[in-house]
């Protein structure tokens, strides 16, 4: 590969039979990935099956076992993450790696300061931002802290500062999970335009109608093997999905109808703030109730509030006509309503517990006598569940961190599930969660529902919304702005519009 | 059924209690240093004297016994005469004093015409020159027989780094319950002084100081413990309702504490206490020092509480991600609230252990307790962070420094330098936890 007609006719990058092994784990299997100038390339694969494992090694933060990595046909070395950055290759991970109090235009150039005798250029350092901000058609403020930026600006800022290093090789992880479909609309417009100025893209999500958007091809990884890759206009969502868990799925959303009963909880007058507004709605026996709406419309304040973690302004909570008074989470958990919070690691899971000790957290006062814990009745209870949940564990014992998130996911189920509770509020069930474990997620929604206990789903996926809800209700701005009683003839407009008021 | 292996087992041990096996090696290190030819003296030796007496010399040697005047040499003394009765020989003469007196004893034991078949002596006295100055007396010498042995590993030295770690290691289990949390404890030297200094006045003002009876002493032992348990519950109180990092709370504690004692006792140390106060901190019972015992049982208990119990699981969990811990139903601020007045409350029983043991209250007691403390947690494994951490691993970290300390006074290490070790060993502590968690 050292000759220029070679060179001129090789992809931007390629990837060649990358291997990488852990202690005990054999992540990559000799992968093979190309990407051509001016190309989208969606990555897709089950959580674990090694994409991000791949891109921490075109990153520079994990080294290969062996395998090659080639820009423009030239193989490159890449020990670190910067000589990443001088191979062209920008990396946006799903965590931003942007200081919060440091304004737009520091964090572009962090390390990499125009100065003069120490003294940095600040005018030319915010010419620059500005100019990076217009190629990319969005106006960002350039002094405002980053932490205080929306969180599609700071991908932005993220964006503009992967550009500024003169990166032709853009990695995004996951850029769609955290910000709202309109947002995501104009970042695929950003995307776009990258796209005609020769720059390649590697796309990371879960979601494939954005992957059929956005992808001209598709690379599928399971297991740390690359199983194939395909131009987008051959692959049907179907078929996309098998590849990815390796078997046939007949229905994405397994949805069950169970008989509907009588109002089982009930909120009237809720309120907190500017976040939630007079919410009032009811909860039926054996139903699934979707709530939805864009980030930020009030529903995760909502069911917090239910849930007694925030305290509200006003508004009473009703359970099978009791009024409840709800003032902390021990009340709520007391009285059978519990929340599987949105951010398993920062509010679901205690990480560094084993997920034994996690299960057994709000379940202490039933598996001990004068507060000593009978870890035998712990032990059989959770056993139980890792059977009946499916819960894959190498072993109880196992820190709660390690798990992949549709285990971590069960396992927060299971120690509700102990509880008995009567009001199971999901918050973005399946985020970050891979198919295969998704659908398991949904089999349980079923359960619950037939079971008779009142399910609220809040999601921002809209056809997970419809797929699986009895009822739907739409927030925005922190009022219900509309009930749709019949589902199946709704449709992902019908929803987008009362979500934006 | 998922269920740890066997090999997992021993590796959470080793994960948990490792630093036990560089306590270990510490103290294998001490005793090859510390070997040292040991010369016996007491009852065991002196009975092993007699007998040796009586195979060299018959059942009807003439004997006299020499040592020195104490308490141990006298107990070897009258263990040999003791057996020598038993077994035939005479004793003509004893002698617990100086050469002089053994040079007098010789002489007027020989003018009475007696036989000197033997001398029995230690080491010390068997090296007198009174001997020699009589024909074949040198030879008569019976002394115990010596062995090598390190000066490590006696008995009275164990005994003694046990005791001196006892109140450091009584404060660290508070002090690990509060790191697991994730908060740490900067009061906890100046509550041993304001707890001696709390216990020792209300035994003499109002007890009657030196003539105080029980009642009054034990009104001085929980007075000042609980006096130290309601500060660290107002430190806790601070930390939970307000949210104040425990670092700025717990140092201005430290500083009031301080202040209180000083205040307290006027600026002076108060030594008017019972003799039978000492009991507390200088007692033995069945061959243990009382501060060992009491150490022994509050880490039972402690590592049953935080291993057992809902209140250690709580405590974890808190340290671990406190959202979490609180969303799954847990009383986090109860929690927070204890475990500082835990830490609190040992703080101050190791106030009054120290008062016992000096035989004083005084507002100079516990300076730099807390660092020392913060020590033995890091040492043994609890990781600043929270979450993280075992209540005996705490014990070896307490007993690697003692041991660390002990060793360097036993081989005679500078005590500048002594400092510089520990300081380069506290370091190496955390470092091996950074790695243990880099490579997790």
């Amino acid at each position: 590969m050292t000759g220029a007609a070679a060179a001129i006719e090789a992809p931007l990058l390629q990837m060649r039979g990358i291997d990488k092994s852990f202690p005990g784990v054999h992540a990559l299997r000799g992968i093979d990935l190309s990407l051509a100038a001016g190309e989208v390339l969606a990555l897709l694969g089950e959580n674990g099956a090694g994409k991000s494992t791949l891109i921490k090694v075109l990153g520079g933060a994990h080294r290969p076992d062996g395998g090659s990595i080639l820009i423009n046909g030239t193989p490159v070395d890449i020990d670190s993450p910067a000589d990443a950055l001088r191979a062209g290759i920008g990396i946006i991970y799903q965590e931003f790696n942007l200081v919060p109090d440091l304004g737009a235009w520091e964090n572009i150039f962090l390390g990499r300061e125009r100065s003069v005798a120490g003294f940095i250029r600040r005018g030319e350092e915010r010419r620059r931002a500005r100019e990076l901000f217009d190629r990319i058609g969005v106006r960002v403020p350039v002094d405002a802290p980053c932490g205080s930026l929306p969180v599609a600006h700071q991908q932005i800022v993220e964006i503009a500062k992967a550009l500024s290093q003169e990166a032709r090789v853009l990695v995004m992880d996951e850029p769609s999970a955290a910000i709202t479909p309109t947002e995501v609309e104009h970042l695929f417009n950003i995307i776009r335009d990258l796209r005609t100025q020769g720059i390649g893209i590697i796309y990371i999500s879960h979601r494939l109608d954005e992957i059929f958007e956005i992808a001209d091809r598709v690379t599928v990884l399971r297991d740390g093997e690359h199983v194939g890759t395909a131009p987008i206009a051959g692959l049907t969502r179907q078929r996309m999905i098998e590849m990815m868990v390796g078997r046939r799925i007949e229905n994405e959303f397994p949805k069950h109808h169970h008989p509907i009963g009588e109002a089982r909880l009930a909120v009237r007058g809720l309120a907190r703030g500017e976040a939630v507004r007079d919410v009032s709605f009811e909860v039926r026996r054996g139903e699934v109730l979707g709530l939805t709406g864009l980030v930020g419309a009030g529903r995760t304040e909502t069911a917090r509030l239910v849930f007694g973690a925030d305290r509200r302004d006003a508004g009473t909570i009703t359970l099978d006509g009791m009024p409840l008074d709800i003032r902390n989470p021990r009340d709520a958990i007391r009285h059978g309503i519990c929340l599987l919070t949105e951010d398993r690691k920062s509010q679901g899971l205690v990480l560094g517990l084993s997920v034994r000790e996690n299960f057994g957290l709000p379940n202490l006062p039933e598996f001990s006598a004068a507060g000593v814990v009978h870890r035998g009745r712990e032990r059989d209870a959770f056993d139980r569940f890792v059977d009946s949940l499916r819960i894959k564990i190498p072993h109880r014992e196992q820190a709660a961190g390690n798990l992949s998130g549709g285990n971590q996911q069960k396992v927060v189920l299971a120690k509700w599930l102990q509880r008995n509770a009567e009001v199971v509020i999901f918050d973005e069930p399946t985020r970050g969660i891979d198919v295969g474990a998704k659908y398991e997620i949904y089999l349980l929604l079923n359960e619950l529902a037939r079971a008779g206990k009142a399910v609220i789903m809040i999601s921002s996926e809209l056809p997970e919304v419809l797929g699986m809800s009895d009822r739907i209700l739409v927030m925005h701005e922190g009022r219900i702005t509309g009930t749709i009683e019949d589902v199946p003839a709704a449709s992902q407009q019908d929803l987008m519009t009362l979500a934006v008021g | 059924m998922p269920k740890p292996s066997a090999h997992s087992a021993a590796g959470q041990f080793i994960r948990d209690y490792g630093m036990i096996f560089v306590l270990l090696l510490l103290v294998a290190l001490f005793s090859v240093l510390t070997l040292a030819e040991q010369h016996p003296t007491g009852a065991e030796a002196g009975r092993q004297v007699a007998d040796r007496i009586v195979d060299a010399a018959g059942k009807s040697a003439g004997v006299i016994i020499v040592t020195r005047d104490t308490a141990e040499d006298r107990a070897f003394s009258a263990a040999i005469a003791a057996r020598l009765a038993d077994l035939g020989p005479t004793v003509h003469a004893t002698v617990n004093g100086s050469p002089a007196d053994a040079r007098r004893a010789i002489v007027a034991v020989l003018a009475r015409g007696e036989s000197i078949d033997a001398i029995a002596a230690n080491d010390a006295t068997s090296r007198w020159t009174v001997y020699g100055q009589f024909d074949g007396l040198s030879d008569a010498l019976v002394v115990p027989r010596s062995h090598t042995w390190p000066n490590f590993l006696k008995m009275s030295n164990v005994l003694g780094v046990a005791n001196q770690t006892a109140i450091y290691a009584i404060i660290a289990i508070g002090m690990t319950m509060v790191i697991i949390t994730a908060g740490i404890d900067l009061s906890v030297g100046s509550l041993v002084a304001l707890s001696s200094v709390a216990g020792a006045l209300v035994i003499r003002d109002l007890g009657g100081g030196t003539e105080a009876g029980a009642g009054m002493m034990l009104a001085g032992l929980f007075g000042g413990i609980a006096l130290c348990a309601l500060a660290g519950a107002f430190s806790g109180a601070m930390v939970t309702a307000f949210r104040i990092p425990a670092f700025i709370v717990t140092l201005a504690m430290m500083l009031m504490a301080s202040g209180l004692a000083f205040r307290l006792s006027k600026g002076a140390s108060i030594p008017q206490l019972p003799e039978s106060f000492f009991w507390i901190g200088g007692g033995v019972t069945l061959g243990l020092p009382n501060p060992v015992w009491l150490m022994i049982v509050l880490y039972v208990l402690a590592h049953l509480l935080m291993t057992r119990m809902t209140f250690g699981r709580y405590v974890y969990a808190i340290g671990g991600n406190a959202e979490a811990a609180r969303l799954s139903g847990v009383p986090v601020k109860r929690v927070l609230l204890a475990v500082y007045t835990i830490s609190g409350a040992l703080a101050g029983l190791g106030g009054i252990v120290l008062a016992s043991q000096l035989q004083a209250g005084d507002p100079k007691f516990g300076l730099m307790y807390e660092l020392e403390v913060i020590a033995a947690v890091v040492v043994g494994g609890t990781s600043l962070l929270g979450g993280s951490g075992k209540i005996l691993g705490t014990l070896i970290g307490a007993f690697i420094i003692a041991v660390i300390k002990n060793g360097m006074n036993l081989t005679n290490v500078d005590p500048f330098n002594q400092k510089i070790v520990l300081g380069a060993v506290l370091l190496g502590a955390v470092l091996i936890d950074t790695l243990k968690r880099r490579r997790a």
